[in-house]
């Protein structure tokens, strides 16, 4: 077994699993979703899914990764195949290999957007241009008017091969260290320059507490909304990075007498303050400022994707010279922390069942993962405007997650059993563990994934249906634009069936190494 | 700022960084497991 991973300190590993879970949607999708689904108030949803799903799958996920690090295990399909003799469930953990590749297969293309915001930060691209002209410059790139969107992305790629293949001590937990704090320290920079602007300076228009004030003013008759629930789940568990696999991978490097209940808590925590705390007091605060709450709430309706892009570089442009530089390095600064500690996250499972079926040395791990994201993220790159990237994102970065959620809370809570669950959890832990969430992640966890499920069904036959590109295309008269649409279902279909392929590939892999084990055993 | 969003806004990101902070101090005050332990920087 070449196997031979470990953490370097404990501060190294709660870094590492918060790195993992904060990522560009503490800052770019936390604060939308919240004014989307009654302000202040998205909060109590919020939280309450905290409590009853992402903590228990923060412990169910921690547990089960040092579980099976025990026997040797370090990613899912084996972890799970050994907390049951019914040999599917390594197929279910499948998932948790295919997701991390999936997601790092379109992330690191976001990832490598911030590399090079910094970049034309630096470079003073963005001085005296006007708002639509900065928004121009996203569509150009996006576009990929110039090869340099694809320098950065390659660049990315590399940047995160290379930490990965100095492993886990070595490279991961050294970059969490580093980023974690500058992230903290960027953020609580931006968020008091943001919270702190008055209207009339720079050319703002709006007090920054404006902006926190329309974020927080809670709209208390939206808790009674189904869909408002739904965003919260939706938002926790892209937040924390559950259903993925890659929590097991980094807790399976944890050995059986130490704790994980704290550390499950504190790095689950930490991405609560950056999400709740920092996330909301940066972006809507500097766009309510400058452009007012109308304009705000129409160009949220896409996500934060644009404001982040498209509309922040220009209103930092508008505090001047050093300020405005200082502000943006800032920003893409600490989304491409946010990025990189999850996108390394990402390829850490993927080596390391390379690495415990086939005896790959770590290096040639790292680099076969670069080379797959590669290979996997090409069409999200060349063909983002045809809908690629947000298929990827659909499918690998949302039903995938809930899907894997939900039935590895079933195996833990049901046939592994909550008698031995519980066990695995507190078992070395520095804290006393409430026996409430016994009960929580037996009953309450499941049913609350399984309507987050349920009730997400209609809307992936819509989107399996092609649904939305139907309607575009019976409401066109275009020939172009019909033309258009044409080339958007083409590959929207063929990543499907690439993203299917990778799925099926993993499961193959799989088996021949189940082979294996058969054969030495 | 409005005052109900004042009090979201304080009560929440206040509970958030107590707990936070709790729990990071505990982390950083709990005493080292007996080796072997799961840390190189221990050994």
């Amino acid at each position: 077994m070449s196997n031979k991973e470990s953490w370097g300190s404990r501060i190294g590993l709660i870094l590492a699993m918060a790195g993992n879970a904060v990522g560009l949607g503490n800052f770019l999708r936390f604060p939308v979703q919240a004014i989307q689904n009654g302000g202040g108030a998205f909060i109590i949803p919020y939280l309450v899914c905290f409590l009853l799903m992402g903590i228990p799958l923060l412990f169910i996920e921690w547990s089960t990764g040092r579980f099976g690090g025990k026997s040797g295990h370090h990613s899912t399909p084996f972890i799970l195949d050994s907390m049951d003799k019914r040999k599917f469930w390594k197929y279910v953990g499948v998932f948790g290999i295919f997701t991390n590749i999936a997601v790092a297969a379109y992330y690191c293309y976001l990832e490598s957007w911030t590399l090079s915001w910094v970049w034309h930060t630096i470079q003073g691209t963005f001085s005296n241009q006007t708002q639509e002209q900065v928004a121009a410059f996203f569509g150009n790139y996006v576009s990929l008017t110039s090869w340099e969107p694809i320098f950065f992305w390659i660049l990315c790629l590399v940047l995160n091969t290379w930490i990965l293949s100095k492993g886990l001590s070595g490279g991961v937990e050294k970059v969490a260290k580093i980023g974690m704090p500058l992230l903290i320290v960027f953020g609580i920079f931006l968020a008091y320059k943001a919270v702190t602007l008055q209207a009339g300076e720079h050319g703002a228009i709006n007090p920054g507490t404006l902006g926190l004030s329309f974020l927080w003013t809670p709209d208390f008759s939206s808790i009674w909304s189904a869909k408002v629930w739904l965003a919260a789940a939706g938002q926790i568990f892209f937040t924390l990075s559950v259903g993925m696999g890659s929590i097991q991978c980094y807790a399976s490097y944890v050995r059986k007498k130490d704790d994980i209940a704290l550390n499950a808590m504190s790095a689950g925590w930490m991405n609560e303050f950056v999400e709740v705390v920092l996330g909301s007091a940066i972006i809507i605060p500097i766009a309510v400022g400058y452009l007012g709450i109308e304009k705000v709430v129409e160009m949220t309706t896409s996500g934060g994707l644009g404001l982040g892009f498209k509309t922040l570089p220009y209103l930092f442009e508008q505090w001047g010279g050093a300020l405005a530089l200082i502000c943006g390095v800032f920003w893409f600064g600490l989304l491409f922390f946010a990025g990189i500690t999850s996108s390394l996250a990402m390829g850490t499972p993927c080596m390391g069942f390379m690495m415990d079926e086939f005896n790959w040395p770590r290096e040639k791990s790292a680099w076969a993962f670069g080379i797959v994201i590669f290979i996997l993220g090409l069409p999200t790159v060349l063909f983002f405007n045809y809908g690629v990237f947000d298929e990827y994102d659909y499918w690998a970065g949302t039903v995938s997650l809930v899907i894997f959620a939900l039935l590895e809370t079933i195996l833990f809570g049901w046939i592994f059993g909550m008698d031995k669950g519980w066990k695995e959890i507190t078992t070395g832990a520095d804290i006393q563990v409430p026996t409430i969430f016994k009960f929580i992640i037996k009953y309450v966890t499941p049913l609350l994934l399984g309507w987050i499920f349920f009730s997400s069904l209609p809307g992936i036959w819509d989107q399996l249906t092609n649904v939305a590109i139907y309607e575009e295309m019976s409401r066109t008269t275009d020939v172009l634009q019909r033309a258009e649409l044409d080339k958007k279902l083409f590959y929207v279909n063929i990543s499907r069936v690439l993203l299917l392929s990778i799925w099926l590939g993993i499961a193959y892999l799989v088996y021949i190494a189940y082979k294996r084990r058969l054969k030495l055993s | 700022m409005e005052s109900s969003a004042l009090i979201m806004m304080l009560s929440t990101e206040i509970v958030v960084t107590l707990i936070t902070g709790y729990f990071f101090w505990k982390v950083l005050t709990a005493k080292p497991k007996p080796e072997p332990d799961s840390y190189t920087d221990n050994d």
